[in-house]
């Protein structure tokens, strides 16, 4: 059961991180899943840039040019950025509020694998078949003509993940309720907690119109209804509504936490409190209400007439003002502070101006007369990559280096952070800023090739090239994770010197109970508030006693397995002349209907850490 | 109070079903996520009402010449019934009456089987009377998966219940099972007021054209 670093063999370490419930090693996992999903979906947009080098190129076939871009978005954002969101989220709020752990530690573990065996579902189908190739947003009137599986990888495998992040979100919102430390309230909470909390509404509520939205497209493709078969009386544009009813909240729910991030790094390294912190709070409330009532400015073009694309344009430059509330704090932040430019600090002041040019963009798109002219050009690519990239990586890349001793003990290498920085950031402003120019000089988007002679070979050599360059910056980072493993220089509590929230108290990495005795929290940078009081940690709010733990469990993997064969038996039981599919389908749900039962027939009580082992601890926990 | 104490009618609590903050989570985790299931069931509404009648050809059915009230209000009776029931078997519960909450769920079960079987009569009755299909238009994908989608929760439901009955058949409530219980009542509860909605704007509306 400890985590006390002990020689273990391999086999035991991977026995314990399949059947693990801990938050810290379930972020462990989320970060090397979204990891290496991150590479894939980053290879695949190397593929894509490769073949836009030059007019007239055959790098690749037009065919599987429409695989690598659909792949490639889908990739990015439901198995890249999102388990990575989580990953952060796992590693560190539950560690900022003073929890010991999780509201449901079995559940989170069980997001985990549902996300892992639906991302997998969904690569496996670049050697089973092919690859999805309608689109991330896989519009009905396209993907249910496409014959093969691609599309049904596409519904079945995001049906398995997305049903993991719901639970995942639930997870985090009890967790956010019921279990901060005493003293914590939510005017205390730290701004990623906030983010977190946020955006773990927003999962709750806009998942399942995409499960709904699945679901149709699954029954269409593989068991004969007719939801979108204009034909039968079906309606195409059912589907448009239902993904953009998720996609759009689906994008703030990426971009509220890194602006969490971003916020702890910006009080951090300019050693200020964060400014306006309640208009913080509030802005980030708004954003997450205003990012539901948006949808349809995705579908100025669809047709749904001159009043409806008024409302929802207007609804959606309303956003622009929250969200310049929250630039001018960060901003004020750094005003006077006494800033320190490390790794994490770099890519937040380069965010700002990122960010901000994808956010003008926005509103330039967001006035449905003007969006006809940029629907469906460069210029649409260049705005949300600018949003997501100059927004969610950075933020990603920014976190991992902050957060990188608090999850493993030791620090990322400064220099070589540097150099990944000014790599990925010149590349990113190379790669996409003349887009937005092919854009409006007439380059359609999602098309595999141009013709010479048309003015786009220059820019698109030099966004190439920008393409590239983000590359070897994430090289650079890949190089420094192993020089930093291999040398694993251990570090203290509060590596950065400056940490105001609670998780900075704690050793690197924490014990497997966090806190020894919950903290007493006493405002807002709790840890600042007793570092400036010359204390060298916090004060306890309980006497120390024994202290319960969730039980490790294999069944989480198990259930999920489950859902992913009962997903090949949907897929291929339509196939001419297959007599397995049905039978595989009902076998995969029993297998997990039948790992469900055994969870609730199994009495788990957890077990205690007796308060005798704990006095031993004494360089771990909180300090009394 | 520990989890496994052996409780008695004295040292029973007034809220057996959140007393632990496991059980305070538990509580709280499912209203959240009753609240996704209700964008998801609206979700379905929303498909069913814009492929309502949606057929390919004139001769088929639509709704007006479907639906019949009088097997649909006894299914509706029988299930707002099941509901009461739950909401003994709750207050026995509450009490510490152990032997009379289980009665009550078993009796629960037994009108949410008689549901589900009147459910699978009324669709066998529309596939061979009128030759309304899942695949025979957008109007039938629509309906059934809606309906369908309330039947599949309500068997879950079924399931989930009779599993509670027997595996607690010999211990009796402790603090471990009594949130348990309570949360598999909750769900019952919605799988009502979902079926309340279904009754309204399905067969009622469908009645009216």
């Amino acid at each position: 059961m400890s985590t006390n670093a002990q020689k273990r063999g391999f086999g035991a370490t991977l026995w314990d991180y399949l059947t693990t419930v801990d938050h810290k090693k379930i972020a462990h996992l989320y970060l090397i899943a979204g990891g290496l999903f991150f590479l894939i979906g980053g290879l695949e947009a190397l593929f894509i840039r490769i073949q836009l080098l030059k007019p007239n190129n055959d790098f690749v076939s037009a065919g599987l040019f429409n695989e690598l871009l659909t792949m490639h978005g889908t990739t990015m954002i439901f198995l890249a950025a999102m388990p990575l969101v989580f990953a952060f989220m796992n590693a560190v709020m539950p560690l900022q509020i003073g929890a010991r752990d999780v509201a449901f530690p079995f559940l989170n573990s069980l997001g985990f694998w549902l996300f892992l065996f639906g991302g997998l579902f969904l690569n496996l189908s670049w050697f089973l078949d092919a690859a999805p190739n309608a689109g991330w947003t896989s519009y009905a009137s396209l993907s249910i003509a496409q014959t093969g599986h691609g599309i049904d990888f596409y519904a079945l495998g995001l049906q398995i993940a997305g049903l993991g992040t719901l639970i995942g979100g639930i997870n985090f919102l009890v967790t956010i309720i019921n279990m901060r430390a005493p003293g914590m309230t939510y005017m205390r909470m730290p701004m990623f907690t906030w983010t977190t909390f946020v955006v773990s509404a927003l999962i709750l509520f806009a998942f399942p119109p995409l499960t709904v939205g699945l679901f149709l497209m699954t029954f269409d493709r593989m068991f004969g209804a007719n939801f979108f078969d204009a034909a039968m009386g079906g309606n195409t544009i059912i589907w448009e509504h239902f993904f953009w009813i998720f996609g759009h909240p689906e994008v703030y729910i990426l971009i509220l936490p890194a602006f969490g991030i971003f916020s702890e790094i910006f009080a951090i390294f300019s050693r200020k409190r964060l400014f306006g912190y309640s208009s913080m709070v509030f802005a980030t409330v708004l954003i997450g209400f205003l990012g539901f009532m948006v949808w349809a400015h995705h579908m100025f073009t669809t047709g749904l007439g001159p009043i409806a694309n008024s409302i929802f344009a207007v609804a959606t430059m309303a956003i622009a003002v929250p969200t310049g509330i929250k630039i001018f704090n960060w901003l004020f932040t750094m005003w006077g502070g006494s800033i320190r430019f490390t790794t994490p600090m770099l890519w937040a002041v380069a965010f700002i101006p990122s960010f901000l040019m994808g956010g003008v963009t926005g509103v330039m798109l967001g006035s449905a007369a003007q969006d006809y002219q940029y629907h469906d050009t460069y210029f649409v690519v260049a705005h949300f990559h600018y949003v997501i990239v100059g927004g969610v990586v950075f933020a990603l890349f920014a976190g991992a280096h902050l957060y990188w001793p608090k999850m493993f003990g030791t620090m990322l290498n400064e220099v070589l952070g540097k150099i990944t920085f000014v790599l990925f950031f010149v590349g990113f402003h190379m790669t996409f800023f003349i887009q937005h120019f092919l854009g409006l000089w007439g380059m359609p988007r999602r098309v595999f090739t141009y013709l010479p002679g048309q003015g786009f070979e220059t820019s698109n050599v030099v966004s190439s090239i920008g393409a590239f360059l983000m590359a070897a910056g994430v090289i650079v980072l890949l190089i420094n994770v192993i020089i930093t493993s291999v040398k694993n220089e251990k570090v203290g509590n509060d590596p950065w010197g400056d940490g105001r929230t609670l998780e900075w108290a704690l050793s690197s990495p924490p014990p497997y109970y966090n806190f020894k005795q919950l903290p007493l929290v006493r405002g807002l940078d709790a840890y600042w508030i007793e570092k400036m009081e010359g204390k060298k940690g916090m004060t306890p709010a309980e006497p120390l006693g024994d202290i319960h733990m969730p039980n490790n469990s294999f069944i989480p993997f198990l259930i999920s397995l489950g859902l992913f064969i009962a997903a090949f038996g949907a897929m291929y039981h339509g196939d001419e002349g297959n007599t397995w599919g049905i039978p595989v389908l009902i076998f995969g749900l029993l297998f997990t209907i039948g790992s469900m039962f055994v969870r609730s027939i199994k009495d788990d009580h957890g077990y205690h850490i007796p308060k005798e082992e704990l006095i031993d601890d004494n360089d771990k926990g909180v300090k009394a | 109070m520990h989890v496994e104490e052996k409780m008695t009618v004295e040292t029973w609590p007034a809220a057996p079903e959140k007393q632990t903050l496991e059980a305070k989570n538990k509580f709280l985790g499912f209203w959240l996520f009753l609240g996704g299931e209700t964008v998801l069931f609206a979700s379905l509404f929303a498909t069913y009402l814009a492929l309502k009648d949606s057929v390919p050809r004139s001769d088929m059915p639509l709704a007006k010449d479907l639906f019949e009230i009088p097997l649909v209000f006894a299914m509706t009776m029988i299930l707002l019934t099941s509901s009461l029931t739950s909401v003994y078997a709750m207050y026995h519960m509450k009490n510490f009456s152990f032997k009379k909450m289980q009665v009550w769920l078993g009796i629960t079960v037994v009108l949410g089987l008689a549901f589900l079987g009147l459910e699978i009569y009324e669709f066998n009755h529309y596939v061979h009377e009128f030759g309304h299909t899942f695949t025979s238009s957008a109007f039938g994908s629509a309906f059934y998966t809606l309906v369908g989608f309330h039947g599949a929760h309500v068997a879950f439901g079924l399931l989930w219940i009779t599993t509670l009955i027997i595996r607690n058949s010999k211990r009796g409530l402790n603090l471990y099972n009594a949130p348990k219980y309570y949360v598999a009542s909750l769900y019952w509860h919605f799988i009502d007021v979902v079926w309340v909605f279904i009754f309204t704007v399905v067969y009622l509306m469908g009645m009216v054209g």
